[in-house]
C-alpha cells in the first residue's frame, strides 16, 4: 500500500503546455507509466499536447478542469501554472471538486495562498503545496518533480517540508535497502495546503509503512504541533518508529532562507525548540543530513533487540 | 523587500492612517526648510536606516555621549545642528551588527505629546494561514520581551479573509488596547484600514511600535516598519520603486538579478547548494565538523549553465571565502549542467581556493566525468558527510 497516490491515480496538468509542465509530464510518463491523462488550458481546449520523448505519448487538451474531470474520470491534478496565476488554477481545481491537487509552482504570493487557504476549508480537495516537489509511489505514480530514478520500493514513509532533502532521504533508505512506501513532499512556503499532521495521519494509518522520516526545517511551529500530536497518538497505542531532522540549526535570526517560510522571527521556529519537542515525542533526531538512512537502520536495529 | 519609516508612513496615510507631518531630507542643507514646513514647536530627527533600535543607537563617529539616532529638537538651528551631526555617520544599533549602517536620509517630523505608547502589527499567522493582528499596551518596548515574560498582554487576532475586520474584531482590539472616547472612535477607523493595506500592498509585516495615545486623547502612528512580500513585487510598481539599496548587500543584489536566493553569512566556507533546505542542511554539516560557512546560496531548481557561473562567481567576490563547496542533489537540476557552469566560472575567474564538488541525482556520471577531465582542481566527494569533512579540512590545511 502507499498513501495519497497508487497505480489507479489519474492526473490533469494544470499548466501542460508550458516547458515545465512538459517535461515533468514526460517524466511522469516515463516513470512506471503514471497515469496523467489530460491538460487543461483555458484557451487551447480540444488541442492535443504530444511528448517529445520515443514514446510520442500524445493527451487530450480541456478548457477547464472541470471538463477534464468529467472526460477522463480524473481524482487529482499537477499545477505547474507560473506565480501569478497559479492561485486561481487551484482555486478552479477546488471548484471542480478534485479530491487532490499538487501545486509544484514556487514564488506564489502570500495573499493569493491565504484566499485558496480559506476556500480549501469545508472543501472536498486535499491540497499538496504550493512550491513542492510533490509526491511519489514508488513502481506506481509520480506527480511533480522527484528524481525517480533514487527511489525503491520498501516501506519508509518519508514526509518533508524541503524538496532535496526529501531526494536525501529517499537516496539514503534506498542505499540501506529500506525503499520507501511513498515520499511526500508539503513545501516550503508559509500557508500551504497540506502540513506534517496530515500526512503523519495517512502513515501511521497504512500497514505497509513500517517507519517514517521526518524533516521538517526552521520558520513556524508546524514540527513542534506535529511532535505534540504524535505523543497523543502514541498514548493511544499509534506508534511507528521514526527518525527526524531539522534544517536551519546554523540559520542566523531574521533572515529567509530561500523558502519564504524558512526564517527565525519573532524568537520563535528556531531549529532546537523543534528538536527538542521531536526528540520528547519519541523521534530519533540525526544530528546530520547526511545521516538520515544510517540513524533510521540503527534505530530499527535497537527496538528488534529490545524486542 | 523593506522601506524605511517615511516610505512606510506615505503608504499608510494614503490610506488614511493618522501620521504625523514630516519631511524626508538627504543632505543638512535641507534641514532648515524641512523644519519651516512643520508646525513645531517641537520636532524630531529620524536616522532612515532599514533596522530597529534607533533611538537606542550609537554613532560610530561621534563620542559615546553623543545622542542616538533619533532626537528631539526645540528650535529649527536645533534640527539643523542634528542633521550635520547625523547625517553621512555610521548608526550602531541592535540590529545593524558592528558595523552599523550609513545614515544617508533623515525624516524630520512633527513632535507629539505622548500619553500612551501602544504595539500594533500585522503579519501572516501561518498555523491558521490567515492575516493575523498582533496588538499589546506595551508598546515602544521589544516585543519580543513582552512575549518571554508578559504573553498575557498580548492579543493575536487573525482575520478571517472572507469577513475582513468585523465591528467586533475592531472591538475586541480597542479592548485590548484600552482605547476610550475619540481614541476609540479612531481605532475603530485605523484597524480596517491597516488591513486593507496591508492585503492590497502584499505586506508581508506591518509594525507600528509605537501607536500612540496623544495628550489630546487622539491616536497616531509613531513609527512605522513595512516590509513586502518578495514573491508579490510583479504587482506593485509604486512599492519597488521605494526600494533603497544602498540598504542591501552587494552581492545579494548581484544574487537576486540572477534570482538566485543568497544570504551572506560570517564564515569562510562558499556554498553552492539547489534546494533551500539542503542549502541549510549543509550550512548545518559544516558547522557540524568544525567550520563556518560564509554564505547560503540556492541556486534553485531549474538553473541554466549562466546561472550557476554567476552564483559561483558571486561566492568567489567575498574575500572571506577561504574554501567552497558545491553540493547538488539533481532533482530537476541536472549535474552536467552544474558541472560545466563551475568549469566555466572557474576558467573565467580563476580558483584560490580549495574546491569540494559532491554531485548526486540525474546526470551524476556525465556531471563527474566533466568535472574529471577539466583538469580543474577540484576534491570530489561522494555523499554529503564526506563532502563536508573534506572542505573543512582543506580549509584548516590551508590556514
Amino acid at each position: 500500500m502507499s498513501i495519497l497516490v497508487d497505480k489507479d491515480t489519474k492526473v490533469i496538468v494544470q499548466g501542460l503546455t508550458g516547458k515545465t509542465g512538459t517535461f515533468h509530464t514526460e517524466q511522469a510518463l516515463a516513470y512506471f507509466g503514471t497515469k496523467m491523462v489530460a491538460g487543461v488550458h483555458p484557451k487551447k481546449g480540444g488541442e492535443t499536447w504530444s511528448s517529445g520523448l520515443d514514446s510520442a505519448a500524445e493527451l487530450p487538451i480541456f478548457a477547464s478542469v472541470k471538463e477534464a474531470k468529467e472526460a477522463t474520470g480524473a481524482n487529482a491534478s499537477v499545477v505547474y501554472v507560473p506565480p501569478a496565476g497559479a492561485a486561481a488554477a487551484i482555486i478552479e481545481a477546488i471548484d471542480a471538486e478534485i479530491p487532490f491537487i499538487v501545486c509544484i509552482t514556487e514564488g506564489i504570493p502570500v495573499a493569493d495562498m491565504v484566499k485558496v487557504k480559506a476556500r480549501l476549508d469545508n472543501s472536498n480537495s486535499r491540497l499538496l503545496g504550493p512550491n513542492c516537489p510533490g509526491v511519489l509511489t514508488p513502481e506506481e505514480c509520480k506527480i511533480g518533480i522527484m528524481p525517480g530514478s533514487i527511489f525503491k520500493k520498501g516501506n519508509v514513509g518519508i514526509v518533508s517540508r524541503s524538496g532535496t532533502l526529501t531526494y536525501e532521504a529517499v537516496f539514503q533508505t534506498s542505499q540501506e535497502g529500506l525503499g520507501q512506501t511513498t515520499a511526500v513532499g508539503i513545501g516550503g512556503d508559509p500557508v500551504k495546503g497540506t502540513e506534517f499532521i496530515d500526512m503523519l495521519d495517512l502513515f501511521l494509518d497504512d500497514p505497509e509503512t513500517e517507519s517514517i522520516i521526518m524533516i521538517g526545517e526552521i520558520g513556524g511551529s508546524a514540527e513542534e504541533e506535529a511532535a505534540e500530536w504524535l505523543k497523543e497518538q502514541a498514548a493511544k497505542g499509534r506508534k511507528k518508529p521514526m527518525v527526524g531532522f531539522i534544517a536551519g540549526r546554523t540559520a542566523p535570526p531574521g533572515r529567509t532562507m530561500g523558502h519564504a517560510g524558512a526564517v527565525i522571527s519573532g524568537g520563535k521556529g528556531g531549529a532546537d525548540d523543534k528538536i527538542a519537542a521531536m526528540e520528547d515525542a519519541g523521534i530519533r533526531v540525526s544530528p546530520s543530513p547526511a545521516k538520515l538512512g544510517k540513524t533510521l537502520v540503527a534505530l530499527l536495529e535497537e527496538l528488534k533487540q529490545g524486542a | 523587500m523593506n522601506i524605511h519609516e517615511y516610505q512606510a508612513k506615505a503608504v499608510l496615510k494614503e490610506y488614511g492612517a493618522p501620521v504625523a507631518e514630516g519631511v524626508a531630507i538627504f543632505s543638512a542643507d535641507e534641514a532648515k526648510a524641512a523644519a519651516d514646513k512643520l508646525p513645531g514647536p517641537l520636532w524630531v530627527v529620524k536616522s532612515q536606516i532599514h533596522a530597529g533600535g534607533r533611538g537606542k543607537g550609537k554613532f560610530k563617529e561621534l563620542g559615546p555621549d553623543a545622542k542616538g539616532g533619533v532626537r528631539l529638537a526645540f528650535s529649527k538651528d536645533e534640527v539643523e545642528s542634528h542633521a550635520n551631526e547625523m547625517l553621512g555617520n555610521t548608526l550602531v544599533t541592535a540590529q545593524t551588527g558592528d558595523a552599523g549602517k550609513v545614515v544617508n536620509r533623515l525624516y524630520i517630523e512633527d513632535g507629539a505629546d505622548i500619553d500612551r505608547e501602544l504595539y500594533l502589527s500585522l503579519l501572516v499567522d501561518r498555523t491558521c494561514g490567515q492575516v493575523a493582528f498582533v496588538a499589546s499596551t506595551e508598546g515602544g518596548m521589544d516585543i519580543e520581551e513582552v512575549a518571554h515574560a508578559t504573553p498575557e498582554k498580548i492579543l493575536t487576532l487573525p482575520i478571517n479573509p472572507l469577513e475582513g475586520v468585523t465591528e467586533e474584531k475592531a472591538a475586541a482590539l480597542c479592548d485590548t488596547l484600552k482605547l476610550e472616547g475619540e481614541a476609540r472612535e479612531d481605532g475603530m477607523k485605523l484597524f480596517p484600514i491597516l488591513y486593507k493595506a496591508f492585503v492590497e500592498k502584499d505586506m508581508a509585516l506591518l509594525e507600528i511600535n509605537p501607536l500612540i495615545v496623544m495628550e489630546n486623547g487622539r491616536l497616531r502612528v509613531l513609527d512605522a516598519k513595512v516590509s513586502f512580500d518578495g514573491n508579490a513585487l510583479f504587482r506593485h510598481e509604486d512599492i519597488v520603486a521605494l526600494r533603497d539599496k544602498t540598504e542591501e548587500d552587494e552581492k545579494e543584489i548581484e544574487a537576486s538579478k540572477h534570482d538566485l536566493a543568497y544570504v551572506a553569512l560570517d564564515g569562510n566556507i562558499g556554498c553552492m547548494v539547489n534546494g533551500a533546505g539542503l542549502a541549510m542542511a549543509t550550512m548545518d554539516i559544516i558547522k557540524l565538523y568544525g567550520a563556518e560557512p560564509a554564505n547560503f546560496l540556492d541556486v534553485g531548481g531549474g538553473a541554466t549553465k549562466e546561472k550557476v557561473t554567476s552564483a559561483f562567481k558571486i561566492i568567489t567576490s567575498d574575500p572571506n571565502v577561504q574554501g567552497i563547496l558545491v553540493n547538488i542533489f539533481g532533482g530537476i537540476m541536472r549535474c552536467d549542467v552544474i558541472a560545466e557552469g563551475v568549469l566555466a566560472a572557474v576558467k573565467e575567474v580563476g580558483l584560490q581556493v580549495p574546491l569540494v564538488v559532491r554531485l548526486e541525482g540525474t546526470n551524476v556520471e556525465l556531471g563527474k566525468k566533466i568535472i574529471n577531465e577539466s583538469g580543474m582542481n577540484v576534491i570530489p566527494a561522494d555523499d554529503l558527510d564526506d563532502a563536508a569533512q573534506k572542505i573543512v579540512a582543506a580549509v584548516k590545511e590551508v590556514a
